[in-house]
């Protein structure tokens, strides 16, 4: 096979240009052959190589205090105290999952565990964000049923608890649906593992599942958007086997309380191309392979297949020769392959020999380093008019109109998904899913990581850059809401063709955003992933810069939930409001509008009113709290009401509206950025309140608990029992064809 | 009392209970690899959850044929208490301890929530600490759990005080929308005649803890510790 005479043709067809093809025969100093274009063109890919996004990503802030490792290693790593520290990553697996949602996301779930426990960590919980087109579309139903049993089917059988995450859902992902897996894990600061290979003369070791011949070429897939034929690239997507990572965590996990392992990586995109260069270029070293040893799941596979194949359940470690019967032993009681395949040298390059032929001989760093950056045009999108609240009319029933968004596809109660999902294994779960975030205690202890995912893609469209910004902060506000300290972030960018300006328009304006709240928060970005090409026939997704954001908790037994504790305790509303219905979920459901300016982000403010809400929460003032968001307030309220149906008995409330001079409709259900909901008893509100005031943080009582049912004083009432049935119901009857 | 739990490839609850026998006993449990022909003497075998295995086959098909598990069967038959708990309660049944079979669910989806069950019979070391016809709550998640036998078996277990839990609604009545997985006559767990074996689907070590929301789980670890030591 590598006797193929190079064409432009298999050039084109490798997704190089012609002018990057002259860099490879420069680099190379003659023609590569197969295996070595293959190496190139993985190499060189979006999806390896960010070459689109680098140039803006290096502009968000990626230090902190508490940051172990940033941006560059498998995940991110930071301090939460007593010697440990938490690693967390969010990637996305969106192409496969349009192509076969159920492998698509499973392998998704698999790869960003792989990339946490390379690392040396404990997987604690997962999280996914999901966005499908339109209910009505005719793949929908499909995809969210697949998707959703992938997610499960991985993450239950792994044994990592699914604890939360979001879905929605928007017309522009009809031809590409977006899956973002998130995992935290959970180390010992001194046993965290990179993927340096140094040591002249030590032992490439590969290890899990055997190599076979799917996924090849999965990365390329990932940098190409879809067309009518993309339906012919299912054998690009992997096949997942969570049994055999189950047994890969605790086999490394067993190996790594040794010392024995000097470098390890897990074996994603590009498979065993982009372990290798990586373990190589990190450690300024080379690597002799032999392809002949890599354990393969069928016979004939050509250099070139065993290279670029994306099989799952893969590692590749670099261990001292005198250890290596130490670590055979334990991935021999676990049963899975363990073959020495390689050395590191001291020669820079990649040399792989199959049979007792060179099957490939390339230089690694100028490969590496002649990864191509570009400076793709962007233009900015027009600004959005300022939508006008005066010009809509109020609502016949506030209450009818709140029955139909709680009931909408984008607010409804997720339930049908997250029962899919194991959310309490491992047994420190201890707030599940549906609420602000989700919180998981740290074994053991009585500390808490809160973890959460948003963006909210209609403000990125309206305004890339109070999108990125908003979609920061409102992690930033889940995790306050629990009272946990929020510690960094990892993003998830999803995009249509980088080579539009308007989308790159986008994804400028977007990173601006977050860049800019990140360094108001101090909440840098510690890792994160690029996927571009969510687009098909010209048509791209929303922009959906995907932010999942981690928090500590000093003391689980102090967190703050959402649901109504008590009757008869007063409803308080921190944060101002200016009645914002642009580009809300209010416009949108009741008046079939997408129109107007996100509302703006004031990120002084919004950190002025966290830090005040999180402290009322460690003082034990407040009894429940909740972040306002989409939806507006009233939608907030009858979360916190309906949180109660789970418990012994429900609790609603009744609002009155403030003499505010704001249309009702427009303060019940406006989107105003930076606030809270938290209820008090009655005798703490007068000192809460002027606590606020000498803080500088708007606050205003706005209810009072009660009985269960949700009243507007002097208008509409409704009973918790008819909301949540209208809220609960409309995901299971859309997923049975109702 | 002395307890061990079986590790399995594919084992994922088997900390989960170690944890919470440790809380009960004031020691940590043995954990046993299947790979052991021989066991230490113990009081109590617990077979965790998870996807023993892979669970490739059908749901608990090869751990059952483990060597272990030939280990455990003969204990068992010796009258050593065995707890089996979801994945577990699906291998004891693979391995013949307990009669019956659990198929996927009626839904045809994974369940993970809790649920309500009712006490059936309180005369057992399991079941000591509840009273019959107490209602409690547990966490179910399974792809597997839809409880089936012959209508002659049903007869002998349900006449011989057999069913320890039936899934219930939260007064303790029994509805079929209160049944998550279709089981027969609503069984989330039953004994062997000898009460001396329990399989359940539900989860009892993860209400084990205030912490995760509820302690109802915690009555049958704490009733083990006390009738076995």
């Amino acid at each position: 096979m590598n006797e193929q005479a190079i064409t432009p043709e298999i050039v084109k067809s490798h997704g190089l240009t012609p002018e990057e093809y002259q860099t490879v025969i420069e680099i190379m100093g003659r023609e590569p052959n197969l295996t070595e274009l293959g190496i190139f063109s993985v190499m060189w890919s979006e999806h390896c190589s960010y070459k689109s996004s680098k140039k803006w990503l290096r502009r968000l802030p990626t230090t902190g205090p508490r940051v172990i490792h940033g941006p560059g290693e498998n995940a991110g790593a930071v301090d939460i105290g007593d010697g440990q520290a938490a690693i967390f990553k969010m990637e996305s697996h969106n192409h496969p999952s349009f192509i076969e949602p159920y492998q698509g996301a499973a392998t998704g779930v698999g790869g960003i565990l792989r990339d946490v426990f390379t690392m040396g960590a404990r997987p604690i919980a997962n999280m996914n964000a999901l966005r499908f087109g339109a209910p009505e579309d005719a793949k929908t139903r499909h995809l969210v049923s697949g998707v959703v049993a992938g997610i499960g089917g991985y993450g239950n059988c792994v044994g990592v608890p699914t604890v939360g995450g979001e879905c929605t859902f928007h017309a522009s992902y009809n031809g590409n649906n977006l899956v973002n897996a998130m995992t935290v894990g959970l180390v010992e600061t001194n046993k965290i593992f990179l993927s340096s290979a140094s040591g002249i003369g030590n032992l490439v070791v590969y290890v899990g599942s055997k190599t076979g011949r799917d996924g090849i070429h999965g990365a390329t897939m990932a940098s190409a958007e879809f067309d009518e034929d993309s339906e012919a690239k299912r054998p690009t997507v992997q096949v997942g086997d969570p049994f055999t990572e189950k047994l890969l965590i605790e086999a490394c996990l067993k190996l790594m309380e040794t010392d024995v392992i000097i470098a390890i990586q897990d074996m994603g995109a590009a498979g065993l191309t982009s372990s290798s260069f990586e373990m190589a270029s990190k450690g300024g070293t080379g690597i002799e392979m032999d392809l002949s040893a890599v354990p393969v799941r069928e016979t004939g596979m050509t250099p070139y297949e065993i290279m670029l194949s994306e099989s799952q359940e893969r590692m590749l470690m670099v261990i001292a020769p005198e250890r290596e019967a130490e670590a055979r032993a334990v991935f021999e009681k676990w049963e899975l392959d363990f073959s020495v395949v390689g050395t590191v040298t001291d020669t820079g390059r990649m040399r792989l020999v199959m049979n007792g032929e060179t099957a490939a001989d390339l230089p690694i760093a100028p490969l590496v380093a002649a990864a191509p950056e570009l400076d793709r045009p962007h233009e900015p999108p027009p600004p959005p008019a300022a939508f006008d609240e005066a010009t809509l009319n109020a609502p016949d029933s506030v209450m009818a109109a709140l029955t139909t968004l709680m009931a909408s596809p984008d607010l409804c109660s997720k339930r049908w998904i997250w029962e899919q999902y194991d959310h309490m294994v491992m047994a420190d779960t201890v707030q599940r899913p549906g609420g602000d975030a989700a919180v998981v205690r740290i074994h053991g202890t009585n500390k808490g990581l809160a973890i959460t995912t948003d963006c909210t893609p209609r403000y990125c469209t309206a305004d890339p850059e109070t999108g990125g910004a908003q979609a920061v902060a409102e992690t930033w506000r889940n995790l306050t809401a629990t009272g946990a300290a929020p510690l960094a972030i990892t993003d998830c960018l999803n995009f249509g063709n980088p080579e539009r300006a308007e989308v790159m328009g986008q994804f400028v304006g977007c990173i601006e955003g977050i860049r800019k709240a990140c360094e108001a928060l101090d909440y840098p970005v510690v890792s994160g992933n690029v996927s571009f090409y969510n687009e098909t026939n010209g048509r791209a997704v929303q922009p959906t810069p995907g932010i999942g954001g981690i928090g500590l908790i000093d003391d689980i037994a102090g967190m703050a939930s959402p649901a109504f504790k008590r009757a008869g305790e007063a409803l308080l509303l921190i944060g101002e409001s200016a009645g914002h219905l642009g580009a809300s979920l209010y416009l949108r459901e009741i008046e079939g509008r997408e129109a107007g300016a996100p509302p703006p982000v004031d990120l002084a403010m919004e950190r002025r009113n966290g830090d005040f809400v999180r402290t009322l929460i460690a003082d034990a003032r407040v009894t429940a709290c909740h972040d306002v968001s989409d939806g507006g307030l009233l939608v907030a309220v009858a979360e916190m009401a309906l949180a109660t149906l789970n418990g012994d008995e429900p609790i609603g409330a009744e609002v009155s509206l403030p003499e505010n001079g704001l249309a009702p409709h427009c303060w019940l259900f406006g989107e105003d950025q930076g606030r809270y909901l938290v209820t008090a008893r009655m005798d703490d509100v007068e000192a809460i309140l002027a606590d606020a005031e000498a803080a500088g943080v708007a606050a205003l009582r706005i209810g009072t608990t009660g009985d269960a049912s949700l009243t507007l004083t002097g208008a509409d009432t409704i009973s918790l029992a008819e909301l949540g049935a209208a809220h609960d119901g409309w995901l299971s009857s859309y997923m049975a064809g109702a | 009392m002395k307890a061990g739990v079986i590790v399995f490839p594919g084992s994922n609850c088997d900390r989960d209970v170690q944890v919470a026998l440790a809380r009960s006993l004031g020691r940590e449990p043995e954990m046993i690899w299947h790979r052991e022909a021989e066991l230490p003497k113990l009081d109590l075998i617990v077979v965790p959850g998870g996807f023993s295995y892979g669970d490739y086959l059908r749901c608990g098909a090869m751990a059952a044929h483990s060597p272990v598990m030939r280990e455990v069967v003969a204990r068992a038959r010796a009258g050593t208490r065995v707890l089996a708990i979801c994945n577990g309660f699906q291998v004891v049944t693979e391995a013949g301890l307990l009669p019956g079979v659990l198929m996927t669910n009626a839904s045809l989806s994974f369940i993970c929530r809790d649920v309500d069950l009712r006490v059936e019979n309180a005369g057992s070391a399991f079941t000591s600490r509840y009273a019959t016809g107490q209602v409690v709550r547990m966490p179910i998640a399974h792809h597997g759990g839809n409880y089936f036998t012959d209508d002659d078996t049903l007869a002998r277990i349900e006449g011989g005080g057999q069913v320890a839990f039936r899934y219930c609604a939260p007064d303790g009545t029994l509805r079929e929308d209160a049944n998550p997985n279709g089981s027969c006559n609503a069984i989330a767990g039953i004994f062997n005649e000898a009460r001396t074996v329990l399989g359940m689907m539900p989860h009892p070590e993860r209400l084990a803890d205030p912490a995760l929301g509820g302690t109802d789980g915690r009555a049958m670890f704490d009733g083990l510790v006390e009738a076995l030591s």
